[in-house]
């Protein structure tokens, strides 16, 4: 057996992302018969819109077009991805996974190629499987990517609820670099909440216990954003960009006063337009910053996923 | 501690977490209706006067507290029993 090489890490070097032409305005769900408003939603989550994917838009169509956008971003073939990592929580059928599904749709058939199910936490827990896999020799160049189609698990009629998520994917391509790209995973969970946030057993769509899941994040979660950085060995202080699971503005909002983050760190609010996408949030939402040139390239960011499970994994990573 | 002490303690993070004026936190006053402070703004206040008082405010418990009088007076007997 030969030891992999010990000088080899991993980075990000491209996204891509996919959000669906559909779009809800809070007004559109009042309209459709959701007893809430445009002030209450937008003062209680900070949503304005989400993106609503059609009938014939799916986790698996969504997941490829993203990636199919991360491969041309990155000037891949397909070919060369030997690893697909589809985090994801609303797949329709539990058997069989979708990620098989997307690498044949992007041309990458035959590759390694697993679902990841940590709910809302799910990329970060991807993008460390992805990590470790390109450090260790398992593969060259993985695609990590979050798909979540919401809109199929929503009751409108629950108004606490179904106000807060959309439909979305976005991926990232992990290749082997010289320097450390993606520093070492913060993560954990916590079973003695699963009941805050699921499909509960003989109902259909996603439950929410919202103060209680508020409370979790507000303050159980500092603590490891402070760890994904000891890690990394980065002061909270020197990171340029700081992107949150997209949960709830005034989530995202209580963790930066909780790691007192200096003004100059640019904090990722892609809620407004997206609302919450689960597993893809925090990809779509770093896309939208590269994309938009307000975060440096190479810059340190740290990303920071949670959710249902409980679930959450946070990690600081140098931006493509 | 004293009532007034509470009280006091509380303004302060109720002014923080939901910039109402300190002087407008009065025992009469309703968080919902009076001082506008919505629920995930009463779950900060709640964690926050956990971290000053030293007392827990489940959040069963925490749907009950109304008014500042009734946060006050939780806060008082929480304390007593810890």
């Amino acid at each position: 057996m030969i030891a992999p090489d010990p000088l080899r890490h991993a980075r990000i070097t491209a996204l891509g992302e996919h959000r669906p032409a559909g779009v809800l305005t809070n007004n559109d769900l009042a309209g459709r018969g959701v007893d809430t408003t445009d002030e209450w939603i937008r003062n209680r989550t900070g949503i304005a819109r989400r993106h609503i994917a059609a009938a014939d838009e799916t986790v698996i169509t969504m997941a490829a077009e993203a990636s199919a956008k991360a491969l041309a971003a990155a000037g891949l073939d397909p070919r060369d991805i030997d690893l697909l990592v589809l985090a994801t929580c609303t797949m329709r059928n539990p058997i069989p996974g979708g990620a098989a599904r997307v690498a044949s749709a992007i041309g990458a058939g035959g590759i390694g190629a697993f679902d990841l199910n940590a709910a809302c936490g799910g990329f970060c827990y991807a993008l460390s499987v992805a990590a470790d896999a390109v450090r260790t020799g398992s593969a060259d160049r993985v695609l990590v990517v979050g798909s979540e189609k919401l809109t199929d698990w929503l009751d409108w009629d629950d108004r606490g609820t179904c106000i807060l998520f959309g439909d979305g994917a976005a991926a990232a391509i992990v290749e082997a670099s010289d320097e450390p790209g993606i520093g070492p995973v913060a993560w954990g969970s916590d079973g003695l909440g699963a009941d805050l946030v699921s499909v509960p057993v003989d109902d259909w769509a996603i439950r929410m216990d919202g103060p209680a899941v508020f409370r979790w994040a507000t303050t159980q979660l500092a603590p490891v954003a402070h760890r994904a950085c000891k890690l990394a060995g980065v002061d909270v202080a020197d990171l340029d960009a700081f992107v949150p699971h997209q949960a709830n503005l005034r989530i995202v909002d209580a963790l930066v006063r909780a790691l007192k983050l200096p003004d100059r760190v640019v904090v990722a609010r892609d809620i407004a337009d997206t609302g919450n996408t689960s597993a893809a949030s925090v990809p779509l939402a770093l896309s939208r910053l590269v994309a938009a040139g307000d975060v440096p390239s190479g810059g340190q960011a740290l990303l920071l996923a949670f959710g249902a499970g409980l679930t959450y994994a946070g990690q600081v990573i140098r931006i493509p | 501690m004293t009532q007034q002490d509470i009280l006091n303690g509380l303004a302060q993070i109720v002014n923080e977490i939901a910039g109402v004026p300190i002087d407008d936190v009065q025992p009469d006053k309703s968080f919902i209706n009076d001082l506008d402070v919505d629920s995930l703004a009463m779950v900060e206040i709640a964690t926050a006067a956990e971290d000053t008082f030293g007392v827990r405010i489940p959040d069963d418990d925490l749907k009950d507290l109304r008014t500042v009088g009734d946060a006050v007076s939780y806060i008082e007997k929480a304390g007593v029993a810890a």
